[in-house]
């Protein structure tokens, strides 16, 4: 016989955790609409066509951000180029020669505990090494220090996504008298490749936006250059010093600029889930 | 249940005593430190076709891997014993795996196109150990390609990816991937298990043209395909090799009770 007690008690259970659950996720989501919906009404009305064609300028003056455009990508597509194959490199190593190896399982929990290293602990690291031996801040030691983020990035989702490349291609190709490298190079990539790539774009994504690794390394820069050797402009960092200060032309500014780093990472996020999508249909 | 098969076999059985092209000598095999092959020798005659039989987990593919020493790939599985190829011991630490390889084929119970275009799904191999130019390149692919009897289904589309294929078509490619790089020997391993009885009867049909030039050596559950295409049998059960011999005796009069009990469908 049902216990008629038991049974509605149960029902009123139910209901009240499907309503703390449905009312976590609304609150998460009103969060974040209302995140992004600050940050457009106040990133567009800063957004000028003058933001992309002028330097930064000295408060109470009209100006733009080029030049921490210029350098957010310079420093985040050289930080890409030198951490992307280094990581993608020691992940080939850990999936492919080094899968039965005892050095891997220790590779990948160093690298795990990089990967959850706060970037700011990274970013104190390079000071060390680099910015204090060369008595300045420099952009080389910005790339260094987001190079340091990119590499637990790319390594990790390279030997998970060469982990997945099924074993019998591997011996196939092998069988037919390839050498390792070879079925690496033409098979294995090829297959890891929609997931290769999303780890890169997703370390992009990341590190656009990082500020704390810049602001003891690239520092930030008032004016337009290219100079490796000399302190850098980037985005997060002019934000950081624009939103703090009391003038309303710099927080205006720092929202747009806030708008197009939010962009670009969406953007990139969009394209990455693009790519791995396609590589499952694959 | 077999006579049938075995009639239409007696052709394939002239008593011509075919060369040694692979002769096992005394093979123990071990995963870890578990043996999985006890004392194996048998031949492999040259240009004919040899089926291993045997109930799941009796080794016949652990014997095809070694013959290929494809297990080289995992770190923790060891051969001893000699097998010779042409009278060399691939065992030998000292040979080089990859030249091993091109001269010893594999194809396996999973079709594995690789995820390129057909086209370089066949060149793939060729370029490893020749110069070819491309206008021989698109005969030796067409070549082969002909030969696995899949030519007519993918003339059109060779620059598409292997993988759109069906699984007999993937299997067919497969093959003819492997014929491809003329090796000496092919090894198969349970090639039609994933096949519907149209492609499995292609497949046959190739393997029966291809043992002209070829050695074949073929692991298969399936009783009436070793009856039709092969002209010798090895019986294996629990990683010793119980019987071998000419496959009309094998199906007909086998001369130890297991194999008896195996091919009536007594076990396995």
């Amino acid at each position: 016989m049902m216990n008629r007690a038991l049974y509605a008690r149960r029902r009123m259970v139910n209901r009240i955790i499907a309503a703390l659950s449905t009312g976590a996720a609304a609150l998460g989501i009103l969060v974040l609409a209302l995140v992004l919906a600050t940050l457009f009404a106040e990133g567009f009305a800063g957004l000028k066509l003058s933001t992309f064609t002028e330097m930064t300028p000295p408060p109470g003056n009209s100006g733009g951000l080029l030049n921490a455009i210029a350098g957010s990508l310079i420093l985040t597509g050289a930080a890409t180029l030198v951490g992307a194959p280094l990581g993608i490199f020691a992940g080939t190593y850990m999936a492919e020669y080094g899968r039965y190896s005892r050095l891997t399982p220790t590779i990948r929990f160093i690298n795990d505990v990089l990967l959850s290293a706060p970037s700011i602990v990274i970013g104190l690291f390079v000071y060390e090494i680099m910015v204090v031996p060369m008595g300045h801040f420099s952009a080389w030691s910005g790339i260094v220090a987001l190079a340091i983020i990119v590499i637990p990035i790319t390594l990790r989702t390279t030997e998970d996504m060469l982990a997945l490349v099924p074993s019998q291609l591997r011996e196939a190709a092998v069988a037919l008298g390839a050498p390792m490298w070879r079925v690496i190079w033409k098979v294995s990539y090829r297959a890891a490749l929609g997931g290769m790539l999303t780890g890169v774009l997703l370390a992009v994504a990341r590190i656009s936006g990082e500020t704390a690794p810049l602001l003891f390394t690239a520092l930030n820069n008032q004016f337009w250059s290219t100079n490796f050797g000399a302190p850098m402009a980037s985005l997060p960092a002019t934000i950081f010093q624009f939103a703090m200060s009391p003038y309303p032309d710099w927080q205006r500014l720092a929202w747009a600029g806030a708008l197009l780093i939010t962009l670009a990472v969406l953007l990139l996020n969009v394209f990455a889930r693009v790519l791995a999508s396609r590589q499952r249909q694959r | 249940m077999f006579e049938g098969a075995v009639q239409t076999m007696s052709s394939a059985e002239a008593p011509v005593r075919m060369p040694e092209k692979v002769t096992v000598k005394g093979l123990n095999f071990f995963y870890g430190k578990a043996q999985a092959l006890f004392d194996v020798s048998m031949p492999l005659y040259g240009r004919a076709v040899t089926a291993i039989i045997g109930p799941s987990g009796c080794g016949k593919s652990t014997l095809l891997r070694v013959l290929n020493r494809i297990y080289d790939l995992y770190p923790d599985q060891r051969a001893e014993g000699a097998v010779l190829l042409d009278g060399t011991n691939i065992l030998d630490p000292r040979l080089d795996l990859n030249v091993l390889r091109s001269r010893i084929g594999m194809v396996f119970q999973k079709p594995t196109p690789f995820p390129m275009t057909i086209y370089d799904n066949i060149a793939f191999g060729v370029r490893l150990y020749e110069r070819v130019s491309a206008a021989d390149m698109d005969v030796r692919v067409e070549t082969a390609l002909r030969r696995a009897a899949l030519w007519d289904e993918v003339k059109d589309k060779l620059r598409q990816s292997g993988l759109g294929l069906s699984g007999g078509q993937q299997q067919r490619l497969c093959i003819a991937r492997t014929i491809a790089v003329n090796p000496e020997v092919i090894l198969m391993d349970e090639p039609c298990s994933a096949l519907d009885p149209i492609s499995t009867a292609r497949v046959e049909e190739l393997i029966d043209e291809l043992k002209s030039q070829y050695t074949i050596a073929i692991v298969t559950h399936n009783m009436q395909q070793a009856a039709r295409v092969s002209s010798q049998t090895a019986f294996m059960f629990l990683g010793k090799l119980v019987e071998f011999g000419p496959t009309g005796m094998i199906f007909t009069s086998p001369s130890d009770s297991r194999t008896q009990d195996y091919i009536t469908g007594r076990f396995g």
